[in-house]
């Protein structure tokens, strides 16, 4: 038992924390923010050629997974610096998918264009009414033409406008909430019938919801065997809910920090206000919640890939319920204890919060994971 | 980074383990996980029963006859007991008295007092707190004077633990009365029968003798009792309660307590369904196992910086709120399991001899006594609010 990294981690975790801290100031990133994209390319191609787009990714595909602590360590720095780019999103999940599902041609076609960074691959599997619920599917996919024909929406599809290749969950058997007759196909993001309506979401990253109209594919549009994506899916979010625990960390240090460093400075009756008791055991909450976060997120980055499912579900939804607490509980605080400030856009505690609000929400909120930890220890 | 234990970390649970299954019998594990009363005696025979083995002093080097085991191990001993229902080891010998001797104490000291520590022979006390002495313990009263080969000691503690049982009692007195407070504090060693000691007893809520008042009018306590220099004693009293800190997680008594609460909403029902199938209840149940998870892991990240570093550092504060706010929920969500069966309070049921008709389940009866009982540890060994101000000043630096 320790919590060491190898030399490797380190020198990793200080690689990233340094070029997010160079070329990812507050000012650049709300630079990208404003622009029309949303993202930044430029950002994207020096994500790749860190490696960092190639976590998820097996060596055969020019990749280093299994990679946890690898994963952890980059994911607490770029939430540290509130990156926005479609990291969870298209290295996270799209690669876990594509890795899990994928035929070696489909593999062997996307991967490496993934940790290169020329391709962008998105999930699609959130539904209007389905909450956080991956096996609540309404969209179809019916064989016709040269392969399948794919009707419905995708609601709240993260990083969507920014994607190459969107993955969506379809069903091709059984009822709306059947766990079986769920597939995953790879659908071109400029596909006829495929239209976004893209919207920023709360935090400044982008989405959309994808409405399919009898979206025409081939035959090699489907990821894995027919009916049976589910599993792969929750492995999927399963790997998500950890790469979002050791983001979340970041992000809450980040604005623990700017707490902390806010208190010093400003001053009211004569002194700084950090000086104030009540503000200081605010702080100590802070800062439990942070530590208690982080025990966690080490946690769900060891067991965030584990064999043994029920324990696995049981440890991530645990962990999920802890950090999405601290992210309520320490952006609420760290906008209190800014007063004024706290409630502008102008210093990083507001982005900061908004940041928390996202993750909190995103991938099962605290209440879903809250009951997914109760169900799975029945 | 690993949250396995090694081979050989495993290897010692095992060991461990074993040790409780041969030699802690049903009866004697029966107080503790079912929340009665553990009689005194038998704490002491449960720390000769150590000592016979070799492990009186899991806390302990070796030099001083103790195990000489690291941070991570004391920790499994500690859990394995604890789940096991062992009597919980006296603290103010083992963890608060013993390792001031041995830093501090002069060889005579620690030849006449260590030992007996270890065996049992000496029960211990902790004469800190006062009456006008709480939080701030700077401002401590009670007073020595020299008198040639020996101090006179005038004044009153407050809160002592389990004095009523206790052969010897470690004193913060003042040695200097005009100096600025923490400057003219020393740590005096002073035996519980010397003439002109009184000890008052202090009912507490929950109806039970636990804490004490200790009066001392013109006790004569040798010189040779005085732990390190004179007028030092501040420094010894900092040290000590960095050492009272280690371990005041207190996980395994916790998963212990966590698994007796999921036995009793197991076992209660709620519109004629177990209490533990309703989604309010689950969920609230769920919340402190979550908790208790997370401190889990916390702890082990104290204990193995501790283990490089070698001495407890701030983040015991943090141990200390989150491990006493978990202690506190559990008897909570036990006494609001049983509904209105945790109300009848019945002192004698909690004497694992009691043979009374019982009155509701028998889980029911020590569960408001525990609950009123456990109000004491956001309050003891520096409250949750002095825990708050260490992690504001010396973790946030504020």
């Amino acid at each position: 038992m320790h919590f060491n990294l190898t030399e490797e981690q380190r020198a990793l975790a200080e690689t990233v924390q340094r070029f997010l801290a160079q070329q990812y100031g507050f000012e650049a990133r709300r630079t990208i923010l404003r622009s029309a994209e949303g993202w930044s390319r430029e950002t994207w191609g020096k994500l790749a050629e860190l490696g960092l787009l190639a976590l998820q990714i097996p060596p055969e595909h020019g990749g280093m997974a299994p990679a946890a602590i690898e994963t952890m360590v980059t994911l607490d720095a770029m939430g540290r610096a509130l990156l926005v780019e479609p990291y969870l999103s298209s290295a996270i999940l799209g690669s876990a998918l594509v890795g899990a599902l994928g035929s070696p041609a489909q593999r062997e076609a996307l991967l490496p264009a993934m940790a290169e960074g020329r391709r962008v691959v998105v999930p699609a599997a959130g539904e209007a009414g389905a909450r956080y619920d991956l096996s609540r599917v309404a969209t179809t996919a019916r064989r016709g033409g040269a392969g399948w024909v794919l009707a419905g929406r995708k609601a709240v599809v993260l990083h969507a406008p920014a994607a190459d290749l969107l993955l969506v969950s379809a069903r091709t058997a059984g009822a709306v909430d059947d766990a079986a007759g769920i597939s995953l196909f790879a659908v071109p993001a400029r596909s006829p019938g495929v239209r976004l309506v893209p919207y920023p979401l709360i935090d400044g990253q982008r989405a959309a919801d994808v409405i399919l109209a009898d979206v025409a594919l081939g035959a090699d549009a489907l990821l894995g065997a027919e009916g049976s994506a589910l599993p792969a899916l929750e492995a999927a979010w399963d790997l998500g809910v950890a790469a979002l625990c050791a983001e979340a960390v970041g992000v809450l240090q980040a604005t623990l920090d700017a707490t902390t460093e806010y208190t010093r400075t400003r001053k009211q009756f004569g002194v700084p206000i950090a000086r104030f008791q009540v503000l200081q055991h605010r702080m100590a909450d802070m800062l439990m919640h942070l530590e208690q976060a982080r025990s966690m997120s080490y946690l769900a980055a060891m067991v965030a890939t584990a064999d043994d499912l029920k324990d696995r579900r049981r440890k991530l939804s645990a962990a999920k319920v802890v950090v999405g607490q601290a992210c309520r509980f320490v952006g609420q605080q760290a906008v209190q204890l800014h007063g004024g400030m706290g409630v502008t856009e102008e210093l990083p505690v507001s982005h900061c919060f908004k940041r928390l609000l996202a993750i909190e929400a995103s991938l099962g909120d605290t209440e879903h994971h809250l009951e997914r930890f109760i169900m799975e220890g029945r | 980074m690993d949250l396995n234990f090694t081979p050989g970390e495993q290897a010692f649970r095992e060991e461990v383990r074993a040790f409780l299954e041969r030699h802690l019998t049903p009866p004697m594990r029966r107080a503790v996980l079912e929340g009665l009363h553990v009689p005194p005696e038998e704490t002491v025979a449960w720390q000769r029963l150590l000592h016979a083995h070799g492990w009186g002093g899991p806390n302990w080097p070796t030099e001083f006859g103790g195990t000489g085991w690291d941070p991570v191990r004391q920790y499994l001993f500690e859990e394995a007991c604890a789940a096991a229902g062992a009597p919980r080891l006296l603290p103010f010998g083992l963890k608060m008295v013993g390792p001031v001797i041995m830093r501090f104490g002069s060889d005579a000291q620690q030849r006449r007092f260590l030992p007996r520590i270890l065996s049992g022979e000496d029960w211990w006390c902790q004469g800190y707190s006062e009456p006008e002495a709480g939080s701030d313990l700077a401002s401590l009263r009670t007073r020595a004077d020299r008198r040639g080969d020996h101090y006179l000691v005038n004044g009153q503690k407050a809160w002592i633990t389990l004095a009523q049982h206790a052969d010897w009692i470690f004193c913060l007195v003042r040695t200097d009365q005009a100096s600025k407070p923490q400057a003219g504090i020393s740590f005096l060693l002073i035996d519980m029968k010397s003439p002109g000691v009184t000890v008052r007893p202090i009912i507490m809520l929950d109806g039970g003798h636990e804490v004490n008042e200790v009066w001392f009018e013109d006790v004569a306590v040798p010189a040779e009792n005085l732990v390190g220099e004179e007028n030092k004693g501040w420094t010894q009293a900092k040290f000590l309660l960095g050492h009272e800190r280690a371990n005041i997680a207190g996980i395994g008594s916790s998963k212990r307590e966590l698994e007796r609460l999921k036995r009793i909403a197991a076992a209660e029902l709620k519109h004629g369904r177990p209490l533990a199938e309703d989604p309010f209840f689950a969920a609230r149940l769920a919340q402190v196992e979550i908790d208790l998870m997370a401190l889990e892991i916390t702890n082990l990240r104290v204990l193995s910086a501790e283990a490089e570093r070698r001495t407890p550092g701030p983040e015991a504060s943090l141990l200390k709120i989150k491990g006493t706010e978990i202690q506190q929920a559990l008897t909570e969500l036990m006494m609001q399991a049983v509904g209105p069966y945790a109300l009848p309070f019945r002192v004698e049921a909690l004497d694992g001899a009691f043979a009374g008709e019982p009155v509701g389940p028998a889980h029911a009866a020590p569960l408001a006594a525990t609950y009123c009982n456990m109000r004491k540890a956001s309050i003891y060994g520096g409250s949750n609010e002095i825990q708050k101000n260490i992690i504001a000043q010396l973790i946030l630096g504020l």
